[in-house]
């Protein structure tokens, strides 16, 4: 019997058109912008100047706010400018061009492919390098994993959860990542569990993969502690809440964290990126993105250097097809759409989807017709049908106490809603609000 | 770039569902009941089916158009849904002219006033049958006989409803028992041969249309099973109390609209709860009353009421149950 989570949850197409395809590296671009703010804190304060020469991995900016991340220069050359640049969002945001330069990289970082499965360090030097080399959850969170890794006093983690589901329509960097870097991502996990100081680890990955179900399996056989789940494909189990529930059976509490149950979850694309940081001494400067569509030429995988224009990745693909309408960061359940495609890549960026313009425009809303079907899809036991009017009636204080906190954004009720009522839109407006009251509350 | 890209927030996809497909695979699912009302009663049950749809839609059109200035909006297919359901509780000699005030009331007392689709609290379909049994208790209950004038509409020859019977012979002391001789069996009544309204006298074609709509997940189960559940298990207390004075639970699911009922009108969307443990108060609620008014009250039979009922308790049962939040209960391993 697979396991799965049992509150809610959807089964949109999965038109996985990249699944079966390697990764392909893209060159590095003739210039990066690389923004200050690829993590959920502060920006990252500045520790190079314009005209500076830099080298690949070398230190550009120090996070220095509790949920802040370091950033590296992804490629060598010269500092052209510190400017603002439009990132996915479409907010002006400060980023640092660089001018490519040649291929020169960071004396400290082992720039060879060899698999490194040795452990040399302990967890305390484990836990500085991650921090160091600016690694964020690259589920697309982007939640610092230094942080998450640094268990809050009084609590105790007890297991950690991988997490290679991916459960986005389209996306497949994770699967390609998992099927090409296992050996990899397993030194990975043994770091964390080190640098957690827990002996148990489980990978869950869904049904859909079964290749790297069975990579996994088999790899998992020369380790003690580490157990790989084939889970029953169902959106959203991707979400760290779910896949915990379809995992070890707990449920995080509502406004607490994971480690509140003792589990620690991190996506496969970070697991690699912590072998990466302790093994090889290589910061995070690249990571894997799929570029896809239904009309796309050649969709694929690649791998990327962070600071790529986005438009760069579509010329890879063959270029932006003719009746394009829509251009999305992420998948198409919680990804963002973009305005214009000059913003670059950033740590958090899972996949470009490109989308037909006759996919690309919501339908007519009607009335609700109070068909339950929001409610029964939510994965957090909520009433969309009932959020959304309350947010739209700005009554607060009922949103707070109908859980609105608890939204995780996966986009279900929307998805299923037979009237194509805007729910999420009014769900997020709405915990925009409480938050800023829950917030205000607490100084 | 040339062309701008369109912007909106996720998710980015849909799923196929829309108001209208649901509205029509509910008219979809009547077709075997319509079927055989048609092979039951004949002509009448054509020509009320007809008026009423039509007078569904046309009252609906009427008031969007003239009396709200909105946008006219039958297309969403709610209109024949009440329509058709109007018709399957009305009795197939009704006048015309009944039929077509039956459908003015629903729709326009019943659903328009409200704020159309979505805001009615009351189902429009019973609200109108309501309506008409007060107004004309006689023509309302006056049945025509199965099989024996399909080819008449108004002059087609009458008698009561099964219930109907049962309940007069108790009144005048008569046993159960001795009374069931003169009612069809069974196995008669499952398939549909038997006095009463259009839609309600085939059980089977309404499992057919049941299982056809759990089958498009329009609806679930829980409401139907739990209507027919309660009744048959009130009724079916009361039968082991006293057999003489009352009438066997299967005798009981069988009549009166209770399939119709729990299968179509007590699930109507907009009008009953949204979880499933409300979904479960509130069928059990139908069925408890439904008993209560044909043992103890003066109707034979209960449904319409029983659903309307418990329609008025559906804000209040929202308000109260609601479902269970992810994080409620912690599990500490």
């Amino acid at each position: 019997v697979l396991k799965t989570f049992h509150k809610g949850g959807i089964h949109p197409p999965d038109n996985k058109l990249t699944a079966h395809q390697p990764i392909r590296q893209i060159p590095a671009p003739g210039s990066v912008a690389i923004l200050l703010s690829q993590h959920m804190g502060a920006p990252a304060k500045l520790v190079v100047d314009k005209g500076d020469e830099v080298r690949i991995g070398q230190l550009i900016a120090r996070g220095e706010g509790f949920l802040s991340g370091n950033i590296h220069a992804s490629v060598s050359g010269k500092v052209a400018g510190i400017d603002e640049v439009q990132d996915v969002s479409g907010y002006k945001r400060q980023a640092v061009f660089i001018d490519t330069a040649g291929d020169e990289w960071d004396n400290t970082v082992k720039i060879n492919n060899t698999l490194d499965k040795e452990i040399r360090v302990d967890g305390a030097e484990i836990l500085k390098r991650i921090a160091e080399a600016g690694i964020v959850g690259l589920g697309g969170a982007t939640f610092p994993s230094h942080v998450k890794l640094s268990v809050p006093r009084g609590k105790k983690a007890e297991c950690l959860i991988i997490n290679g589901v991916e459960c986005e329509p389209y996306l497949t960097c994770d699967h390609a990542l998992m099927l090409e870097k296992g050996g990899e991502i397993m030194v990975g996990i043994q770091l964390l569990m080190k640098a957690l100081n827990v002996g148990k680890a489980h990978i869950g990955i869904e049904n859909n993969k079964e290749d790297a179900i069975k990579l996994f399996r088999h790899l998992a056989s020369a380790y003690d502690g580490i157990t790989v789940h084939a889970l029953k494909v169902k959106y959203p189990q991707g979400g760290e809440k779910q896949l915990i529930k379809a995992i070890i059976d707990r449920e995080v509490p509502s406004g607490g964290l994971p480690v509140d149950i003792g589990a620690v979850a991190f996506n496969v694309g970070t697991v690699f990126a912590v072998y990466e940081a302790v093994q090889k001494n290589k910061p995070l400067i690249e990571r894997i993105v799929t570029v896809t569509g239904n009309n796309v030429k050649q969709p694929a995988n690649f791998r990327v250097r962070i600071g790529t224009p986005i438009s760069a990745l579509i010329e890879a693909v063959g270029g932006l097809p003719e009746n394009t309408g829509k251009i999305i960061m992420g998948g198409p359940m919680m990804g963002k759409a973009l305005a214009n495609t000059e913003a670059p890549v950033v740590k958090g960026t899972s996949g470009i989807l490109i989308v037909p313009e006759e996919d690309s425009s919501r339908s007519i809303v009607q009335p609700c017709i109070r068909c339950a079907r929001c409610l029964s899809v939510c994965p957090m036991g909520l009433e969309p049908y009932l959020l959304m009017p309350l947010s739209k009636q700005n009554n607060f204080d009922r949103l707070e106490i109908e859980h609105v906190m608890d939204c995780i954004e996966c986009g279900s009720c929307s998805y299923t809603c037979p009237a194509s009522r805007p729910l999420l839109d009014f769900i997020k407006l709405g915990k925009l609000n409480v938050g800023k009251i829950i917030r205000t509350r607490k100084k | 770039m040339s062309k701008l890209l369109i912007v909106s927030p996720s998710p980015h996809i849909s799923s196929d569902q829309s108001v209208n497909k649901l509205m029509f695979g509910v008219v979809i699912s009547l077709a075997p009941a319509f079927i055989v009302t048609l092979y039951v009663f004949g002509i009448g049950a054509l020509i009320t089916t007809v008026i009423s749809i039509a007078s569904c839609i046309l009252t609906e059109m009427i008031i969007q158009k003239y009396l709200l200035n909105t946008e006219v909006k039958i297309r969403d297919g709610s209109a024949i849904v009440t329509g058709l359901l109007l018709a399957f509780n009305l009795p197939s000699n009704l006048p015309w002219w009944m039929v077509v005030l039956g459908a003015l009331f629903a729709i326009g007392i019943g659903k328009m006033t409200y704020g159309g689709l979505g805001n009615n609290p009351f189902n429009p379909a019973l609200v109108g049958r309501v309506f008409l049994l007060i107004s004309f208790p006689v023509q309302m209950t006056s049945w025509p006989l199965p099989m024996a004038s399909r080819l008449q509409y108004l002059d087609a020859s009458t008698g009561a409803t099964p219930l109907g019977i049962l309940k007069e012979a108790v009144k005048n002391g008569q046993a159960v028992p001795d009374v069931m001789n003169q009612l069809p069996d069974h196995m008669q009544m499952f398939l549909g041969q038997m006095g009463g309204s259009l839609g309600e006298v085939s059980a089977a074609a309404l499992i057919v249309g049941f299982i056809w709509l759990l089958y498009k997940r329009i609806i679930t189960w829980h409401i139907p099973v739990f209507v027919v559940s309660t009744i048959f298990i009130f009724t079916g207390i009361l039968w082991m109390a006293n057999p003489l004075t009352n009438a066997t639970p299967l005798f009981h699911i069988l009549t009166g609209g209770v399939m119709l009922g729990a299968i179509y009108m007590a699930t109507d969307l907009v009008t009953s709860p949204m979880t499933k443990t409300g979904m479960i108060i509130y069928a059990v609620g139908i069925g408890l009353i439904t008993v209560i008014i044909r043992v103890y009250g003066s109707y034979p039979e209960g449904v319409s009421f029983a659903i309307l009922i418990m329609n008025a308790f559906v804000p209040l049962i929202n308000k109260y149950i609601k479902p269970k939040r992810f994080g409620e209960e912690v599990k500490h391993g």
